[in-house]
């Protein structure tokens, strides 16, 4: 198979965090240890509940932040021996996001044309009129009319908005898109229009999705591989098939069957997790997991797992086998 | 919720059709307070008097008619229709050199608005987007200038220039500059956490675009409400200046000068500081009015449903 | 006797655009013990038909019903004061965003006393015993020690749970969640609703669920409510709706769960939710309903078996 489109090999991102006067600084681990390969048309799921490190990800993945330690390679250049301001630019047209709040991601002070034109205008030589034609063209395609150019918006509704910043998001053409938690903010009926629209427009460029989400049932149906991440760390890696089916780490399987299912039949046989999310700032020792987890023993308490290969899919357990 | 803003019909299409369902929304938020309407109403009469005043003013406002000094108002005993407003110790109309006044003090005021709103904006939208060591440095220079009471602080800066109206705006400019410098800050730290800033961020902007064509914009509600309430004080506090002696000079018929070289005659002819008292405080009162008015319809916390 | 019997609930806003009708024409009927879901999309009006119901909507907003009777009692002749007896003691309500309910600055072992002290008089030193009896209720380790924390060292699914034990301290014989798990985890959501229906068991009380997510619904309530455009479309028992929707919007919505989906591509429903000013003629939903027929098109249809569709989908077995 060809080269990846991303390749994140070890990835951390520490935050210095001020703990007050006379007193060491903390470093908060947002992120610590990804690893996966991205190809061309395939989509990455990233999996987990709030403070998990999706974020951060999402954040290197773009190039806003720069990781502490680790490799990250997108198109085969490595971002942090990128320090030409050329490289940074054709860098920049590789990656593209898409975020969460539609209602934020949108400057409200400009108009619809004037937001798709921006990333034309600083990354290319196009002629204005070239550029209205490029949007226009991109416009059409996520369904939204010519018309609506020179609309500003608060005049759209979720659905539309999320259209117009996938449109931002793809006008460069680029090759990766990270979508970060996509359709959790819209209504269920325009939810399955957006992830239709952002299925087909993947099979149409080619596209490699990073796909951040806490909703398992749309990871499901879109996801070709998985990351399951906790409190930082991955738990659970694999193909969407494998993670799903059969489920490893029993955080990856409290996530399951946690998450509700339009199904009168099943009341709740569930994996009751216990407590709350610890503190990233005050990791517990060993497997992060272990106070919430059914089956910790006194080893993960003091040994911290690492990644391993087991079967279809790598997990890090010390009690998977 | 129910209450969130309706999308408009497919037929409202054109930029100008935009433009104008806007500015009937903020139309629609300003006239809900009908005081604030009032105060548009009356500032937009001073500002057409100031304008032409040239051809509604009854004499020149430097015209003295020495035989006619001190005449009372038109409608108290002794009072002439010549001299609507009475005149000064110089025989000078008093109508007439309010008339021209109120040019002066809307020029006062629109040059102190201009100077501070810029360089306060400017240096609190550098000081919000650079943070370190450039924001502490802004912010505790600002904050020196606080710690110094406005008029005396104008008074001090008037004294090193020398007294004049051009200095004595100069002057009120530097002491308002760092109201504005706060609140563009505040508003920039607070735009800079959106979504959209990041956005334009990953589509590679940089910190010029980002700093004055994404975030600046959406900053520039309570910075107009701040102008339009600045614009008010530097009205009164050009008057108290020249009141001192520090600002507009004489024969300047700038409305606080009108007081100052009037003074004497307080007790034996009140109509001469009288008026031009009156003048400041409608107009310092006829802006604040609409500044609330426009607070109302700018701020969109303060929107009803 | 129902506990709760609205009949014909609408709810209009004064905007700048004119009026703005939110609900239209709702009913619901609860007896004690029952869980009722309310499902819609944003702007289907199930938010604003309950507070309208608690009397919390502002004052631009106008409630109009046939009838709205709690436990017997005439809501809608009663005054202030004796709504807000039962406002609150009888009828509590929590909401979906558990940080900014609570109160920053007072701890929440005071804000849970206050409560008490309101309805039930006494000091608030009084009450201290039966708070910690409440938070131990709704699952919260350590309650003795957790009375003086404020509501920002606590965790937004803690948050929750303490508003939960405010809510249940007058014991209410109705408790209004509105989304209440929407802004937490989804392990943490499912302890959260947990708690609800052990609670709503435990003290026998009804409960309405107000949610977007249909797989909420499916495992929690025991009849399903569902609203859109500010109408209430269906309203059966919640196996009989999953199995058999019997309002094209009802299964459309069910449809386009992912879960549903045959092949690459989700079953969405084209279009979006009507507007204020861009209400259709006819039947609301006509626009993105795929039977359409003409009839809907032209004419606004009447509620028959508790479905409001001219032409409702069969029952199974059932030939059309």
């Amino acid at each position: 198979m060809n080269q990846p489109l991303i390749k994140a090999r070890d990835l951390h991102k520490y935050y210095p965090v001020k703990s007050g006067f006379l007193q060491a600084d903390k470093s908060l681990q947002a992120l610590s240890g990804a690893s996966f390969d991205l190809y061309a048309g395939q989509t990455l799921a990233v999996v987990g509940e709030s403070g998990c490190g999706k974020s951060t990800l999402a954040r290197l993945l773009t190039l806003i932040e720069t990781p502490t330690a680790g490799q990250l390679t997108l198109d085969g250049i490595d971002v942090s021996m990128a320090a030409d301001a050329a490289t940074k630019k054709q860098l920049r047209q590789t990656v593209q996001m898409v975020f969460q709040d539609p209602f934020g991601s949108l400057n409200p002070r400009q108009k619809i044309g004037d937001i798709l034109q921006e990333p034309l205008i600083i990354n290319t030589n196009m002629t204005a009129e070239q550029r209205k034609q490029e949007v226009l063209t991109m416009m059409a395609r996520v369904g939204l009319r010519d018309e609506h150019f020179h609309r500003y918006p608060h005049m759209f509704s979720g659905g539309q908005r999320q259209r117009i910043a996938i449109a931002r998001a793809l006008i460069l053409k680029p090759k990766i898109v990270v979508l970060d938690e996509p359709v959790s903010a819209l209504d269920v009926s325009i939810q399955a229009q957006v992830l239709n629209l952002l299925i087909e427009l993947q099979q149409e460029m080619g596209l490699a999705y990073v796909f951040i989400s806490h909703d398992l049932s749309v990871v499901q149906h879109i996801a070709d591989q998985v990351l399951v991440m906790y409190l930082g760390k991955p738990v659970e890696q694999g193909a969407s098939e494998a993670v799903f089916s059969n489920p490893q780490h029993p955080y990856t399987q409290a996530l399951l069957s946690a998450t509700p299912q339009a199904n009168t039949e099943r009341k709740r046989q569930r994996i009751k997790l216990i407590g709350e999310l610890p503190s990233p700032l005050d990791p517990p020792s060993g497997c992060s997991f272990h106070p919430r987890c059914q089956n910790a023993t006194a080893q993960c308490k003091t040994t911290a797992p690492v990644m391993e290969q087991r079967g279809d899919v790598s997990v890090a357990c010390l009690l998977v086998k | 919720m129910t209450t969130t803003t309706a999308t408009p019909s497919p037929a409202a299409t054109t930029s100008q059709s935009v433009r104008q369902q806007q500015w009937r929304e903020f139309w629609f938020y300003f006239s809900a307070s009908k005081t604030a309407v009032a105060g548009l109403v009356f500032l937009i009469g001073v500002i057409l008097v100031a304008l032409f005043a040239d051809f509604i003013s009854p004499h020149l406002p430097a015209e003295q008619y020495r035989e006619f000094a001190e005449i009372p108002p038109a409608w108290m005993e002794g009072g002439q229709m010549r001299f609507f407003l009475g005149t000064d110790y110089a025989g000078r109309d008093m109508l007439s050199r309010i008339i021209h006044g109120a040019r002066l003090s809307l020029l006062a005021g629109c040059i102190v608005v201009l100077l501070s709103a810029s360089i306060g904006i400017f240096l609190g939208l550098v000081a919000g987007f650079k943070g370190g060591w450039v924001e502490t440095i802004i912010m505790r220079v600002m904050d020196t200038i606080m710690a110094v009471p406005g008029l005396l602080m104008a008074l001090v800066l008037v004294a090193l220039l020398g007294p004049g109206l051009l200095n004595a705006m100069v002057a009120i400019a530097i002491t308002y500059t760092p109201s504005f410098v706060r609140l563009a800050r505040a508003s920039t730290i607070n735009e800079m956490n959106r979504d959209y800033v990041t956005a334009s961020r990953v589509a590679g902007a940089g910190p010029l675009r980002l700093m004055f064509i994404s975030i600046l914009p959406n900053c520039m509600a309570p910075l107009i409400v701040q102008g339009t309430l600045s614009f008010s004080t530097a009205i009164l506090d050009t008057a108290a200046l020249g009141f001192l002696g520090m600002g507009a000079q004489a024969p300047l018929p700038e409305w606080g000068t009108l007081i100052a070289e009037n003074r004497d005659l307080m007790l034996s002819a009140p109509w001469t500081v009288t008026f031009p008292g009156i003048a400041i405080l409608l107009a310092v009162l006829a802006i604040n009015l609409m500044g609330d008015g426009l607070r109302d319809a700018l701020d969109p916390k303060l929107k009803r449903s | 006797m129902a506990l709760l019997d609205i009949c014909n609930l609408s709810v209009e806003f004064a905007t700048a655009h004119g009026a703005l009708k939110a609900v239209d024409g709702v009913d619901l009927k609860l007896d004690e013990g029952e869980i009722v879901a309310i499902v819609g999309e944003s702007g289907s009006g199930k938010s604003v038909a309950m507070l309208a119901l608690m009397g919390l909507l502002p004052w631009t907003a106008k409630v109009t019903a046939d009838r709205m009777l709690f436990d017997g009692q005439d809501l809608l002749t009663m005054s202030a004061k004796q709504r807000r007896k039962i406002i609150g003691k009888d009828i509590s309500m929590i909401f979906q965003e558990p940080m900014t309910s609570l109160n920053p600055c007072f701890s929440v072992g005071h804000q849970i006393s206050e409560v008490l002290a309101q309805h039930f008089g006494g000091s608030r030193r009084s009450h201290k015993a039966r708070t910690i009896e409440l938070l131990q209720q709704v699952g919260i380790p350590a309650a003795e020690t957790r009375l003086k924390a404020y509501p920002h060292q606590l965790s937004g699914g803690m948050c929750q749970r303490v508003m939960i034990a405010m809510m249940i301290a007058c014991q209410p014989k109705l408790l209004i969640a509105d989304e209440p798990t929407t802004a937490l985890d989804v392990t943490i959501q499912a302890q959260i609703l947990e708690l609800l229906v052990e609670l709503q068991q435990a003290n026998g009380m009804a409960l309405v669920l107000i949610t977007h997510d249909m797989a909420v619904v499916a495992e929690t309530a025991d009849r399903v409510v569902v609203q859109y455009a500010g109408q209430q479309v269906e309203q059966r028992a919640v196996k009989d709706l999953f199995e058999n929707p019997r309002h094209p919007y009802t299964q459309a919505l069910l449809r386009a769960l992912p879960e549903h989906s045959q092949g690459e591509l989700l079953n969405a429903i084209p279009g979006v939710v009507p507007g204020q000013l861009d209400r259709p003629v006819g039947c609301l939903f006509n626009p993105r309903c795929e039977h359409v027929q003409e009839h809907c098109r032209q004419t606004p249809p009447t509620r028959n078996e508790d479905i409001l569709c001219h032409y409702p989908l069969p029952l199974a077995g059932q030939k059309p």
